[in-house]
């Protein structure tokens, strides 16, 4: 059986094929105006990895934020619950996966089924989602992905206490003006955010093991600093961005056993 | 980070002003209230406790320079030094920054006593809109602090916010408010306030088709909302007043009142010579302070 899981995110639309409950491919495209031609593009590409034809594929399932542009018929997956199924999927242990993506973050918690029990969100401030890093990192005029690791050489944080993206820019730069150095005030960012989701995650009640997946979980600086302020360390799957598309490819396969178009 | 050059819609104008018919001899008690925002910098010069002249400037990037600009500027014609100034408040976020005041009070307390002096003792409520916060000051009818709220940690609503809707949408900052009003109905709020989010959901509203007023209106309305909500988390008495470089925008100002339901008492005209700006009520406030503390330390 063949399952494709499409993750249409603000960003990137990320694809899972799955076969037999076993990932064949992963691909991803920049999600761009539109969303839905990124979303062929990627499917297009995971199905030559895998060497299959598109008529192959015996359900398609959908998740992210762009979900009504997905292409193809598709049947429709929540984000907590594509998270709680991939998480469990990864990590047989995980009951608290937290996701954090370009725009948003979550926090899921689930049973050992990869059933979805609760779930916090924050959605509607950039200060807690990927956006923030990558306005700090412009503030700082570097590369979002040198930000991380630069962050793990310092010893301590810049006093800063950015709680906004747009206050956070120009905090960052009256920082650069006083010449503190760059891997603390990319610590303080890090430790800022890591504030803001670890008192979302509070409000679910932590239970291990705590899962970190979405675009986020890749980012070495920021990973430090949540592990700092839950006191734990938390567990980091390979690929950890695809999570999302992973989940709806299993749950499209779950619906097809049973028979569900 | 420097912009590339163009139009800089988010400029306000930076102006200053001496009362007409106002004159001052050195026999008189001569005060001044120093106002160092995050966005503004605003000095006021009161002459036996009654509003003299002040000047608005742009807050740079070193706070005690930007309290002497501000105050050089609304010394500016006046005849007066800052040798002649009896007692100096200063206030606002940078207000340990500013070198020549005799001593520092919070912008809450100056804001207030600022409002009272504008419009006087039947003022109860002040919201004070900044360049990074928004505060609802709950007054008593000599210009004292009651209680008061404040939102600090998120840029909607505030001045800095609304400087970079501004830029967004191209419109000067000035007219944002009156252009937000341009609207034949007015649409349902955004949901999102987040102004980092902002700037891709409104170029997605203009893609869609929605004009910049209403996708203004449904910003400053979503704002609105928020203040309308502080206020009456600190409890709404009569009269109401806005204060702060916010208190120009109508947009604003308009849906505040039709959130709650009440006045405001009538803003001062800004542009109109002898007219006080409600944007100076801190700076006005620190003034009127710094009179009532040089008179109690003579009388020791």
């Amino acid at each position: 059986m063949i399952t494709v899981g499409m993750d249409l995110g603000t960003q990137r639309v990320q694809v899972v094929i799955l076969k037999d409950g076993c990932i064949v491919a992963r691909s991803w495209a920049f999600s761009g105006f539109d969303p839905t031609k990124a979303a062929e593009q990627a499917v297009d590409e995971a199905v030559k990895q895998s060497n299959l034809k598109l008529s192959d594929v015996n359900h398609f399932a959908a998740t992210g934020s762009a979900i009504d542009m997905a292409p193809y018929a598709y049947s429709k997956v929540s984000m907590m619950s594509a998270d709680a199924k991939a998480g469990v999927f990864l990590v047989p242990k995980a009951r608290t996966i937290i996701d954090i993506g370009a725009e948003e973050a979550r926090a899921v918690k689930c049973d050992e089924k990869g059933i979805m029990v609760d779930f916090v969100v924050n959605e509607r401030c950039a200060a807690g989602a990927g956006a923030f890093i990558e306005a700090m990192a412009r503030a700082l005029e570097m590369k979002m992905e040198d930000m991380g690791p630069l962050a793990l050489k310092a010893e301590r944080a810049s006093p800063i206490n950015a709680s906004c993206v747009i206050f956070g820019e120009s905090d960052v730069v009256s920082l650069i003006h006083r010449q503190e150095s760059k891997p603390e005030i990319a610590r303080a960012v890090y430790d800022a955010m890591a504030d803001r989701v670890s008192s979302m995650i509070h409000r679910l009640g932590i239970n291990p093991e705590v899962v970190l997946v979405g675009g986020v979980a890749k980012d070495p600086g920021f990973i430090a600093s949540l592990n700092r302020k839950l006191g734990l360390t938390v567990v980091i799957p390979e690929y950890p961005e695809y999570v999302g598309a992973l989940g709806a490819a299993l749950i499209a396969a779950t619906r097809v056993k049973e028979g569900k178009k | 980070m420097s912009k590339p050059k163009g139009k800089e819609f988010w400029r306000w104008q930076e102006y200053h002003r001496i009362m007409p018919g106002k004159k001052w001899s050195s026999k008189d008690i001569i005060t001044a209230g120093v106002d160092v925002g995050s966005v503004g910098s605003k000095a006021a010069i009161m002459v036996n406790g009654e509003a003299y002249s002040w000047g608005i400037t742009r807050t740079g990037s070193n706070s005690p320079e930007s309290a002497n600009k501000a105050l050089d500027y609304a010394l500016e014609d006046t005849g007066l030094k800052v040798s002649d100034l009896k007692y100096i408040v200063g206030t606002g976020y940078g207000r340990v920054n500013v070198p020549m005041a005799n001593k520092a009070i919070t912008e809450i307390a100056c804001h207030a006593k600022g409002a009272n002096y504008i419009w006087g003792p039947t003022v109860r409520t002040v919201l004070d809109v900044g360049g990074q916060d928004i505060k609802a000051i709950r007054i008593d009818e000599t210009g004292r602090v009651v209680s008061f709220l404040m939102n600090d940690k998120c840029a909607a609503g505030t001045g800095r916010g609304m400087e970079v809707f501004a830029d967004l949408l191209q419109i000067p900052i000035e007219q944002i408010g009156e252009i937000s009003l341009k609207v034949e109905k007015e649409p349902e709020p955004v949901s999102c306030t987040c102004v980092a989010f902002a700037k891709t959901e409104a170029m997605g509203l203009l893609r869609k088709g929605w004009s910049r007023e209403k996708v203004l209106a449904a910003y400053t309305r979503a704002m609105a909302v928020r203040m309308a909500n502080l206020i009456n988390r600190v409890g709404l008495e009569k009269e109401l007043v806005v204060t702060g470089g916010q208190s120009k925008n109508i947009g604003i100002v308009s849906r505040i009142e039709a959130i709650l339901g009440v006045k405001t008492l009538p803003m001062p005209n800004w542009r109109d010579e002898g007219s006080l700006d409600p944007m100076v009520a801190g700076a006005l406030g620190a003034a009127s302070l710094a009179k009532a503390l040089y008179e109690k330390a003579q009388k020791r």
